[in-house]
């Protein structure tokens, strides 16, 4: 009554929610040391503040890892043609993200181009080629078959040519063990380098917020093949909750960019580290 | 970033040191890790815990007996004899019979339904000697029906499409009349992904179930899937009741704790993985192997 140091009960609690999210073993080991410690401090703590403080601690261990929450959809660089490289293992939602994306640069009144590189899976092309109608907005493919890594370097030639804001351009899913498919993705980001020199300017990883603790080896690989600069977490419209997010944020000091919520053109939204934590905790402390 | 649960269990005992047998107090120890070691591989905390808890059980039934293998050992043996047995039962195939069997493809967005149901397609035609039709129900995705006709393309088992109509029920049943008018003994139907919590989308595959009473519905689950797995196979279980699971995209290094999760919480059989984006890559479902995996052995 009136003060409640932190007991078993209401750290297991906390600890049964991070873990049911996603945030894993590791992760939510160091956010409950830290609340730990945080208490031990400040001594005597109400429930209310108690939970003001853990959502607190997990954005402060967010922001560290240079999570800044966007304040709109800005470009990644001020280099023009900017170019986005998207990559992640299969069926993440990477081509439906690109069209949520340049749609949003479209509304901005930017010229867009988006990029056929995923010239493997079965309608991958008309698939990007439906989301660029959708859009409004320009599309460059060399056909199914074609080597990624021409179509990528292309791509950027094509928006350097027309004179366009931003080239986006997308891959094939790929999972992060398969060894050759990962140094084609790298040979796909040194031929837009070799198109343009200082691109990509920004590379996005693709995660499924229903993904588990793979989540962490897609991240690293990922990173290792492409230098990673960005994250976006789909499907958030789901029950899933995505909390792998935070220790990838964590180890790999990626920041999280954007977040999909729907299959809709307009349901992407921009990472808010604030609102991501509270959906942590719906309906729950 | 996982060490193997038998790489744990032996630190465990380490701090134990010259013990020869399972007492109280080194199950207790090993069934912690036991517990992290199944978290981290994705299984459901809750049924992490439940399942720790008959291991344990099981392990007090050896306590203090000498055994000729170490207490470790002796530990992961109870742990995989009991997951393999959870996740077992006997094998059942699916029920391809009548004219034409009808079969049922649901799940989340991108888990490899549209994949999938080329390969059962390759599966049935090739080892099977059937002679499938694919129905493409995805009425909703950008050039789904497309993906679908590619697919049937490679594998040369034709598609039934109807590129201007909305409806898929309508369109599961005229592929069905189709398959029957042109002599197609086994119908797949391929459908669009959706979430569970998606009451307009789950109303639509409800009601293309009861339309065209399929003789076997299988739900479509990626591997990676996390700790949400035991929602979505629940919900989606609630609704369509469906008769088996498939695993893909197991070629990957995922540990795949999610299939345990599934046949603990809906208690339907795993009948199909999926290990690939070709399509010969389709695999019956083996426990043992699941097992190991899952415990990184
Ligand atoms: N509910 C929901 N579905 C999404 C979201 N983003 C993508 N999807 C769906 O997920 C499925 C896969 O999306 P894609 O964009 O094709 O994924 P991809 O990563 O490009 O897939 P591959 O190219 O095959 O590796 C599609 O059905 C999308 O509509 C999201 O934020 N929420
Ligand atoms: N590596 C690997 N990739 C797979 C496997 N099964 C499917 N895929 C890939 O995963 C992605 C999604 O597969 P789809 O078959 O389009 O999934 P879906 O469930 O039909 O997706 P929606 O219709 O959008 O809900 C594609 O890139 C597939 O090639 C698998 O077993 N292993
Ligand atoms: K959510
Ligand atoms: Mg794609
Ligand atoms: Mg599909």
């Amino acid at each position: 009554a009136g003060k409640s140091t932190v007991d078993d009960e209401v750290l297991d609690e906390l600890e049964s929610i991070l873990i049911s999210s996603d945030v894993g073993l590791d992760t939510t080991v160091k956010i409950i040391d830290r609340i730990e410690q945080r208490v031990r401090r400040d001594k005597y703590v109400t429930t209310k503040e108690l939970n003001e403080l853990l959502r607190d601690e997990i954005v402060q261990l967010l922001a560290e890892h240079n999570t800044v929450d966007l304040e709109d959809y800005t470009l990644p660089s001020a280099a023009k043609p900017c170019i986005i490289l998207v990559v992640g293992v299969n069926g993440v939602g990477k081509t439906t993200t690109i069209g949520k994306l340049a749609h949003q640069y479209k509304s901005q009144g930017k010229k867009v181009v988006l990029g056929a590189g995923d010239t493997f899976r079965a309608a991958a092309v008309d698939q990007l080629k439906i989301w660029s109608e959708r859009v409004g907005c320009d599309f460059y493919s060399k056909g199914m078959q074609a080597d990624p890594a021409a179509v990528a370097f292309e791509t950027v030639q094509y928006a350097i040519q027309h004179n366009c804001d931003v080239a986006i351009i997308d891959t094939a899913g790929r999972l992060h063990t398969k060894i050759n498919l990962m140094n084609e993705l790298s040979k796909i980001r040194r031929s837009v380098s070799k198109s343009l020199d200082g691109a990509p300017h920004e590379v996005l990883l693709v995660l499924d917020a229903t993904t588990g603790q793979n989540a962490f080896e897609q991240a690293k690989h990922f990173t290792d093949a492409t230098d990673v600069s960005a994250l976006a977490l789909t499907k958030l419209d789901g029950t899933a909750k995505g909390g792998v997010a935070i220790g990838i944020s964590d180890q790999f000091k990626v920041p999280i960019k954007y977040i999909g919520v729907g299959e809709g053109i307009t349901q992407l939204q921009i990472f808010n580290k604030r609102a991501f934590v509270e959906s942590l905790f719906e309906g729950e402390l | 970033m996982f060490d193997s649960l038998s790489e744990r269990l032996e630190g465990a005992f380490k701090t134990l040191k010259g013990e020869s047998k399972l007492t109280e107090l080194n199950i207790a120890q090993s069934v912690k890790e036991i517990r992290r070691a199944l978290v981290a591989a994705d299984v459901n905390y809750k049924i992490a815990k439940e399942f720790t808890d008959t291991v344990k059980d099981k392990a007090l039934g050896q306590e203090n007996v000498l055994n000729a293998v170490k207490p470790g050992q002796l530990m992961v043996k109870i742990v995989n004899d009991e997951l393999v047995d959870l996740m077992g039962g006997t094998v059942t195939d699916i029920d391809i019979k009548g004219k034409p069997a009808v079969i049922l493809i649901a799940g989340l967005q991108g888990s490899g339904k549209t994949t999938f149901s080329g390969k059962l397609a390759y599966h049935l035609k090739g080892n099977r000697r059937k002679s499938p039709l694919l129905v493409a129900c995805d009425v909703y995705r950008p050039a789904a029906i497309n993906q679908l006709s590619v697919i049937g393309e490679q594998i040369n088992v034709p598609v039934y499409k109807e590129m201007d109509n909305q409806n898929p029920v309508e369109i599961a049943l005229k592929g069905i009349a189709h398959a029957q008018a042109h002599g197609h003994d086994v119908v797949i139907v391929d459908t669009a992904g959706r979430l569970s919590i998606d009451e307009k989308m789950m109303e639509e595959i409800s009601n293309v179930k009861e339309a065209i009473q399929p003789n076997e519905t299988l739900f479509v689950v990626d591997a990676m899937t996390g700790q949400d797995a035991v929602n979505t196979a629940k919900s989606f279980n609630d609704r369509i009741n469906y008769d088996g699971v498939v695993l893909t995209k197991l070629d990957g290094d995922t540990r795949g704790g999610a299939a345990l999760s599934i046949k603990y919480t809906v208690g339907k059989p795993i009948k199909f993985v999926s290990m690939g984006e070709k399509m010969e890559t389709l695999d019956v479902f083996h426990p043992d192997r699941m097992a190991s995996r899952i415990l990184g052995m």
